[in-house]
């Protein structure tokens, strides 16, 4: 008796879970995002060197439009590379462990996770039509650490953790400008890849 | 009258716990989100949540959405009572 009692118990408790967070993020997604982050940096870093350009030099950088459309590729690449880990390791978990993915919760999660990110999307888009490019870094870290800390409510609660973080990261950031890719390279890589080691234990 | 006597009768099925756990942390939830979130046929989740229809535990509401159907269900505050109460005794029990 007291056995089906524990398991009513457990079974409340997963049900209220499943149903209001979305939990089929996996450690490793975010994992994988840090390591495309973190490759994608080096990339840069080693193409501005190919350029001519020594990234640590802090003198004002001038940018070929070849370098520039380079960049932006590169970044493209990066993302889709982490977005399409993070979905990968999101099924595999989802079906591992029998878990719906497309509910309420995450629709509510995507919201509030987009919502923040849309903004920041905006702001520095204005920020680079003003070719005011210094900032755009410290504003990518300070949106998606609000982003993060927005969604919290509808999926692991420790993700609010990783969001302080970007946004402590973004405000440092705004007093090194011209070091916008070494806070990227923290921030989108060494962050992500920890906390995906953190959570992967965690919730194994 | 021991605490186990007191255990609601209505909550004995799993899948009624589950339903009534869905709609404790999520206002309208509709007819196929918990039919995957519980992992149930059409025809268990119709007859359990007619059950606790019937007790006033949850409102069916029932609406077409463009030609489709749509089923929802909210707990009423009777049925979310009834359900915290049920609760205490569970923790009790593992308690004592």
């Amino acid at each position: 008796m007291n056995q089906k009692h524990q398991e009513d118990l457990a079974h409340i408790r997963s049900m209220m879970e499943r149903s209001s967070r979305f939990i089929s993020l996996s450690g490793l997604s975010g994992v994988f995002a840090g390591l495309s982050a973190l490759i994608g940096g080096l990339y840069v870093y080693q193409l501005f060197k190919a350029n001519g350009l020594e990234y640590f030099d802090g003198e004002h950088k001038l940018y070929s439009a070849n370098l520039v459309s380079h960049l932006f590729i590169t970044a493209v690449i990066v993302l889709i590379c982490a977005f399409t880990f993070g979905l990968l390791f999101t099924i595999r978990k989802s079906k591992k462990y029998d878990l719906p993915i497309w509910t309420s919760a995450t629709k509510k999660m995507l919201f509030n996770l987009a919502v923040p990110l849309l903004a920041g999307g905006i702001f520095c888009l204005a920020l680079l039509y003003h070719e005011i490019y210094g900032l755009v870094a410290p504003a990518t870290l300070i949106f998606y650490g609000l982003a993060l800390i927005n969604a919290e409510k509808y999926t692991f609660s420790d993700i609010k953790y990783l969001g302080f973080c970007e946004l402590v990261l973004g405000f440092i950031s705004l007093f090194y400008i011209g070091y916008g890719l070494v806070f990227w390279i923290i921030g989108f890589g060494i962050l992500h890849i920890l906390y995906g080691l953190i959570m992967f234990k965690k919730y194994k | 009258m021991g605490i186990i006597d007191k255990l609601n009768k209505d909550f004995e099925s799993r899948v009624r716990l589950g339903i009534m756990s869905i709609l404790m942390v999520n206002k309208w939830v509709d007819f196929t989100e918990m039919k995957n979130l519980l992992n149930i046929t059409d025809g268990n989740l119709a007859s359990h949540s007619s059950a606790l229809e019937k007790s006033e535990y949850i409102e069916v509401k029932k609406e077409f959405v463009g030609k489709k159907p749509k089923t929802s269900y909210q707990v009423t505050p009777r049925g979310r009572a009834a359900f915290k109460e049920h609760l205490s005794y569970l923790e009790k029990l593992m308690k004592s």
